[in-house]
């Protein structure tokens, strides 16, 4: 167990070099250029946003990158290595109103005739990128590329589906008994899920059928989250507001499709307002079918995304300061942040998953008046 | 603005994926798992019920043994008495008739001893009266075998006799 420890230590160690050497080389790799200034915002945004590529090590140019597909659909379906956009011509363009030098690399070769610029693809316009205040102008096409977060995507779901299969086989081998292994990591959770997230916010007759949405919204996010801390591999699934947005829309559906007549009746016809001001009170509460989802979204994305710049903040600190004596002070404070950031990855997938089962219970509730 | 704006590629994405995740482990995961969990969580409580039942069933055997037990050292109690009531009859009855019989016979011992008593005063009251007569007789003819003694007697006889 304790040598188990000590390569579980050793890897981390790795890990994290690794990562951080991929950090301070990948802030600008887009343009092509590497500047001399270190810029700690672009870094982070740069870290927390989706991606192209899997960026592992070195620098931009020289470095290890796993490039994932570019499909885009722009008259027909257009599919190619995101390596011919990342390395290909070098270009210059003066941006139409501040009038300074910008630079971009527009792809050749299959992605002749596209850019990427801060991890979008745009259309080229007579072979250029028209620029208004840093920002490109052009057309962008549909882009359906497995990003990064498409492969994390993945790569979640493979280990719940691992995870979860392997437990169910585990019961159908050895029948009701207790659980050992992988079952044993599982169960606890899935019991717990069912009896603390949905029997006790949904109701001991109605909570059966949401059971399943729940326990597969919270491993997402739960081993998302865990994902998300692992270095390398950089990704910040659970931290992208697209991803924290269709999570919550499949809420807001789930509540409004099981809302029963009592629910209904709440919101349009509440009992005890007088019916002018049914008026004021409609929209509002209309207004609050939607907030209580929107704050889901809000919150999982904030937090996670939180978790992130404060990790990549405190070790940017020794690339500002450019010392490695500094790390004696960020790697200890991002250590810090680090565990914390394993609490707040269960408590994040469990307060998602016990607000869903809060808001359709209350959906599903009967009269008692 | 980015990192607020959903991104429609990888919504697509997460919706394909999300709902197939949602499907393959609702039927291959959850369901199998929730079903053996609630058949164990039966079994177990089954198993309980049934321990406190036996449990129950146990109690009331302990309690019938224990009642069975207390009959038993009643009876036994019952029985010691009894006999030890007849023995001691027994015992009483038979000291009471040894006691009549050494009466009995104590009586009968008195009463010949008292007539054997009796017989042998008589006896002894003829003997002794033959005895004084012959030592009398004795006594006489030994002072009157001769004239000395004859006088002597005679002498003192006389001399006791007080002429008043």
């Amino acid at each position: 167990m304790r040598l188990f420890n000590k390569f579980n230590t050793l890897v981390l160690t790795v890990f994290s070099v690794l990562s951080i050497n991929a950090l301070y080389a990948g802030h600008d790799e887009v343009d092509g250029y590497v500047e001399n200034d270190f810029n700690i915002g672009e870094m982070i945004m740069h870290h927390i946003k989706d991606a192209h590529e899997i960026h592992l090590w070195g620098d931009a140019h020289n470095g290890t990158s796993i490039y994932l597909p570019i499909i885009l659909v722009d008259g027909g379906l257009k599919t190619f290595s995101s390596s011919h956009l990342y390395h290909g011509e070098l270009k210059t363009t003066l941006d139409h109103t501040t009038h300074e030098e910008i630079h971009y690399v527009a792809g050749v070769g299959p992605a002749e005739g596209y850019a990427i610029f801060h991890e979008k693809i745009y259309k080229l316009e007579n072979g250029e990128l028209q620029f208004e205040n840093n920002h490109p102008h052009n057309a962008k096409p549909l882009d359906f590329s497995m990003t990064k977060n498409v492969i994390v995507l993945l790569l979640t779901s493979l280990i719940i589906c691992l995870f979860a299969i392997g437990t169910a086989r585990y019961y159908k081998k050895n029948g009701a008994v207790a659980p050992k292994g992988v079952a044993k990591f599982i169960e606890p959770l899935v019991v717990f899920v069912r009896d603390d997230v949905a029997k006790q916010n949904i109701g001991e007759h109605k909570y059966k059928k949401y059971v399943p949405y729940l326990l597969t919204i919270f491993f997402f996010i739960l081993i998302g989250n865990l994902l998300g801390l692992l270095p390398l591999l950089g990704a910040n699934l659970t931290g992208n507001i697209t991803i924290t947005c269709f999570l919550a829309a499949c809420t807001l559906l789930a509540t409004v499709l099981s809302g029963n007549k009592n629910y209904w009746h709440h919101i349009f016809a509440t009992p005890g307002v007088p019916v002018p001001l049914l008026i004021i009170m409609i929209p509002i509460e209309v207004v609050g079918i939607l907030t209580k989802p929107f704050a889901l979204m809000i919150r999982l994305f904030a937090n996670i995304t939180a978790g992130h710049v404060i990790i990549l903040a405190f070790i940017g600190i020794i690339f500002i300061n450019k010392s490695a004596a500094w790390g004696a002070l960020s790697v200890p404070m991002a250590l810090f942040i680090s565990i914390l950031e394993i609490l707040v990855a269960f408590l994040q997938a469990y307060l998602f998953a016990m607000l869903s089962a809060l808001f359709i219970g209350a959906a599903v509730e009967e009269h008692h008046h | 603005m980015d990192l607020i704006t959903p991104d429609l590629g990888l919504l697509f994405w997460t919706g394909l994926v999300f709902i197939a995740l949602l499907f393959i482990l609702t039927k291959f995961a959850w369901k199998p798992i929730l079903n053996m969990v609630n058949t164990r969580e039966q079994k177990i409580t089954e198993a309980l019920e049934l321990a406190e039942k036996t449990k129950a069933e146990m109690q009331l055997l302990a309690a019938q043994n224990e009642e069975l037990v207390k009959e038993a050292r009643r009876e036994r109690d019952a029985m010691i008495k009894d006999a030890k009531a007849t023995a001691d009859k027994m015992v009483e009855d038979s000291k009471n008739k040894a006691k009549e019989e050494a009466e009995k016979v104590l009586e009968s011992a008195r009463v010949s001893i008292n007539a054997e008593k009796a017989a042998a005063v008589a006896e002894l009251k003829a003997q002794m009266a033959a005895f004084s007569i012959e030592i009398a007789e004795k006594v006489v003819r030994e002072n009157l075998s001769s004239d000395e003694k004859q006088k002597a007697l005679a002498e003192k006889l006389a001399g006791e006799i007080n002429l008043n």
